[in-house]
């Protein structure tokens, strides 16, 4: 849900249409569900464009770095995946939520 | 995503109308769904549920999964009077999320040094309404007491549907301000949906503890609204 007043300069939504518009290649990432205590709620969106610049948010910055990598991968191939994080799990060097939380991010390319 | 549908979705927001991206989760494809856009079957209902409760969900339906990501506009709150509950009520509309406005012609109560952080029209609320018209997502306040400057933005967010109008006055004030609403051609009904005695009954007596009072009606008619729009549509159905 998009409640927040937040300026047309910080939605992430307007940024990328204002990027597409620069004719730079653009990824959106959504938060599509979530489990237990996620920092995000579904809906929230992260969009990054094929140099790693990004705006917005999925999490508390726990997942960011990983979803931006993806993101660049699927502005080059141009098909959507579906990303899930969990609980943080040191030994195995996983990316994760330390919020206890599980999330499914979608990432696509914008056109 | 289709660049088309951001723009259409993006279109919607900046214009403060509610609007739903839908996503096959199966083959990415998206499409924009306007509220009241009529939806056949299983989809329609859940689409029907998500404008409602504002709340975006993953639904199933035959074995397809779509994403169901609603944008409603934020919710705005417009107080008519630049007055001492005024001050108050703009610190706390901030804290809780709401983009507040003030209305008041009278130049000696709207000065930016009394309103140093809300947006301040010191001007009748006829003109500035014809430029920011109100809608379904937006409160109104009238706190004036002044019927030439209370009344008209009154029968004005009743008609676009605000989802709270409450109107500051005692109980005889208010009984006077029925009689000039019925004969500027609000039915009872509508004139029943105004909220006077205006803010929750928490005794407050102060201006800020009024502003507290009011504050909290608002939300409370914002989180009820999801409710109070399904009553209506069973009642249309």
């Amino acid at each position: 849900m998009t409640l927040q007043t937040t300026p047309e300069k910080l939605d992430p939504l307007m940024i990328a249409e204002g990027w597409m518009a620069e004719g730079r290649d653009v990824a959106i990432a959504t938060v599509v569900e979530t489990w237990g205590s996620a920092p995000r709620p579904a809906g929230s969106h992260l969009v990054i464009d094929e140099a790693g610049n990004f705006e917005g948010s999925v999490s508390g910055g726990c997942v960011e770095g990983a979803v931006i990598a993806e993101a660049m991968d699927v502005i080059k191939q141009g098909q959507p995946r579906m990303l899930e994080f969990g609980i943080a799990d040191e030994t195995a060097w996983q990316v994760g939520l330390s919020c206890g939380g599980r999330i499914k991010v979608y990432v696509e390319r914008l056109g | 995503m289709d660049p088309y549908c951001l723009k259409k979705l993006n279109q919607e927001r900046r214009a403060r109308r509610a609007a739903l991206l839908l996503t096959d989760l199966g083959d990415g494809r998206d499409r924009v769904i306007k509220e009241g856009d009529p939806v056949a079957g299983p989809l329609g209902i859940a689409i029907n549920q998500a404008f409602l409760s504002g709340g975006s969900t993953v639904a199933e339906i035959d074995g397809r999964s779509f994403f169901l990501n609603v944008h409603l506009p934020p919710p705005r709150l417009v107080v008519i009077g630049a007055v001492h509950i005024s001050q108050a009520l703009a610190s706390m509309a901030k804290i809780a999320g709401y983009d507040m406005e003030i209305i008041d012609p009278r130049t000696a109560f709207a000065t930016p040094e009394r309103f140093p952080d809300v947006s301040l029209f010191a001007e009748w609320p006829q003109d500035i309404l014809q430029t920011r018209p109100l809608d379904p997502y937006t409160a109104v306040a009238a706190v004036t007491h002044d019927p030439k400057i209370d009344d008209l933005p009154l029968e004005r967010a009743v008609n676009a549907g605000c989802f709270y109008v409450g109107a500051l006055g005692s109980r005889k004030t208010h009984a006077k301000r029925v009689d000039r609403l019925k004969s500027l051609g609000l039915s009872d009904e509508q004139i029943g949906s105004i909220h006077s005695p205006i803010g929750l009954d928490i005794g407050a007596a102060s201006p800020a503890e009024i502003a507290v009072a009011i504050m909290g009606e608002v939300i409370k008619a914002f989180r009820a609204r999801g409710l109070r729009t399904a009553l209506q549509l069973e009642k249309t159905a």
